[in-house]
């Protein structure tokens, strides 16, 4: 009685590993069903998704114009502190005076790309960018300004 | 039983297992009194990663305290901030549209079948098995491209907001979403030649770890881990939120109580969530996807409770408001921390290379129970 449960229950242990091994060596010969992707060498073919959540950036038109009226809608969102927008008064042409940014500082290193400063932006002027690869030597790097340099604001945004 | 838990006798041997460098992510500390290869008990050491998180949501706005409970149970992060954004509808009042439900709902179940295929990997490579976890990966990595497409991001992604999800969902995300079904039934059968039928596992997993119904009720286990030992307790079922009193799947109990009830009920409740998905993803109503919110949310004064089922079990949200803008008190209940008060019980008396197919089988996931 000992020796056939003993039997069939190296039977059945055997089979069982092979059922598994088949499915190993299923993969094994079938290589177009491998998904490995050779990433720093695919650098020029990686496509993400435009929703993706890399950084948040402000579009700049070909005038170096922008969208933001600096109303701050996006530092109130902002869980973390990340982004400060910093104000400055301009003298408009016909003589009035009207909140402008001067910069606007968004510090990556404290960001966590929840998108809601890019939903709570009334007028589109900041979006999520695709880049993924923000490593740097210096963490000064990573607090950036946001609108150019000599840039200002499109016409007909208020 | 003070004195069997407090003093060790002459012989005893106390380990520490368990990585417990605060850098690492998911750091659990057991420390354990053995007696030869016998557990005598089984000490868990938390605290490692503690980030307050009840805390911080307390001076973080209703709309924003919703992304920090992606990093509690961050596995099932959609499901975590289902649960938040419903306990501020319910302060609100809001009610939902339809399609912002549905929406919800398919990106719960498909966290989940992501959250179970994880821990299949994960838990198989505890025994020794490798080759698993890449299997698992391979068809999670499905689910992470359809959630990258459609939220922006792969774990953390703050998709659900009070009054509907944040975005409307992808063009492409109801067909890739029946891709990867077809694709996974076929997958799931690989799941059981490669690991569930294997004598090796088998007998890793039978009569290991056995909770009893009565204790997995007083220890307050849910989810898999008590529906292994045959309690009733799916949340989806007793008290359904959103769409899920409309949908047929039926809750998937086990009697065994030992650490392959517990593994067949996860096998199993992937193959229930691929049901639900199939009834819901041809059926997603047209309509806005987020209610029309004040730009401000004010909570009336009061409590407000929430409860959904997670990857792991129930997760309570309970939020006190005293009528500002901020809530007052936020306590979350994570099934996390009670499924892993239950170790100590069930790893007394057995054999110490037992004691990780008992933790494999309760899926921990350490920032859950530690927050």
């Amino acid at each position: 009685m000992f020796i056939t449960k003993y039997i069939k229950e190296v039977y059945l242990g055997i089979k069982s590993l092979l059922v598994g091994m088949k499915r190993t060596g299923y993969y094994f010969t079938h290589h177009k069903e491998i998904i490995t992707q050779q990433y720093p060498d695919n650098r020029d073919t990686l496509n993400l998704p435009e929703r993706f959540k890399g950084e948040v950036v402000m579009p700049h038109d070909e005038k170096n114009e922008h969208r933001c009226t600096g109303c701050q809608a996006c530092e109130l969102a902002c869980p973390n502190g990340t982004i400060k927008v910093i104000t400055q008064s301009v003298l408009l042409a016909d003589g009035r005076k009207k909140k402008a940014i001067d910069k606007l500082v968004y510090h990556l290193e404290l960001c966590t790309m929840c998108n809601l400063c890019v939903v709570a932006c009334p007028s589109d002027a900041i979006v999520m960018a695709q880049t993924f690869e923000h490593s740097v030597f210096d963490r000064t790097k990573l607090t950036k300004i946001l609108n150019n340099p000599g840039s200002k604001i499109m016409d007909g945004i208020e | 039983m003070f004195e069997e838990v407090g003093t060790t006798t002459e012989g005893d041997l106390i380990i520490n297992v368990g990585p417990q460098h605060p850098a690492t992510h998911g750091v659990l500390h057991l420390v354990i009194t053995l007696n030869g290869e016998t557990i005598k008990k089984v000490e868990p050491h938390l605290g490692f990663i503690h980030r307050s998180i009840e805390k911080m949501c307390e001076s973080l706005s209703y709309r924003q305290f919703i992304y920090v409970t992606s990093r509690m149970d961050y596995l099932s992060a959609h499901i975590n901030n289902h649960a938040c954004a419903m306990c501020v509808e319910k302060g609100l009042q809001l009610e939902i549209p339809p399609r912002a439900q549905v929406v919800r709902v398919l990106m719960d179940e498909l966290t989940r079948i992501a959250s179970h295929e994880l821990w299949w990997g994960a838990m198989a490579m505890d025994l020794g098995a490798f080759t698993p976890f890449f299997h698992a990966f391979r068809e999670r990595e499905t689910i992470n491209d359809i959630m990258e497409e459609t939220c922006g991001a792969r774990l953390t992604m703050n998709y659900m907001v009070p009054g509907g999800v944040m975005q409307d969902i992808h063009p492409d995300f109801q067909r890739k979403v029946k891709e990867f079904i077809q694709l996974f039934k076929r997958k799931i059968h690989e799941y059981d030649e490669m690991v569930t039928g294997n004598v090796i596992f088998q007998n890793r997993m039978k009569k290991v770890g056995y909770l009893s119904a009565e204790d997995a009720v007083s220890y307050g286990c849910s989810g898999p881990t008590a529906r292994g030992s045959g309690v009733r307790c799916d949340i989806r079922k007793y008290y359904p939120y959103e769409v899920y009193n409309n949908v047929e799947f039926e809750e998937i109990l086990e009697t065994g109580g030992d650490s392959f009830a517990r593994y067949m009920v996860r096998i199993r409740e992937m193959e229930q969530s691929v049901c639900i998905i199939e009834q819901l993803i041809d059926n997603i109503p047209e309509g806005d996807f987020q209610a029309k919110t004040k730009a401000v949310l004010k909570l009336p004064k009061g409590e407000f409770y929430s409860r959904v089922e997670t990857a792991r079990g129930e997760l309570g949200v309970y939020i006190v408001s005293e009528g500002g803008t901020t809530p007052y008190r936020i306590k979350f209940r994570s099934p996390g921390f009670s499924n892993l008060s239950v170790l100590d019980h069930i790893a007394r008396g057995s054999k110490l290379g037992d004691l990780v197919a008992m933790m494999g089988t309760l899926d921990l996931v350490i920032p859950d129970i530690d927050r």
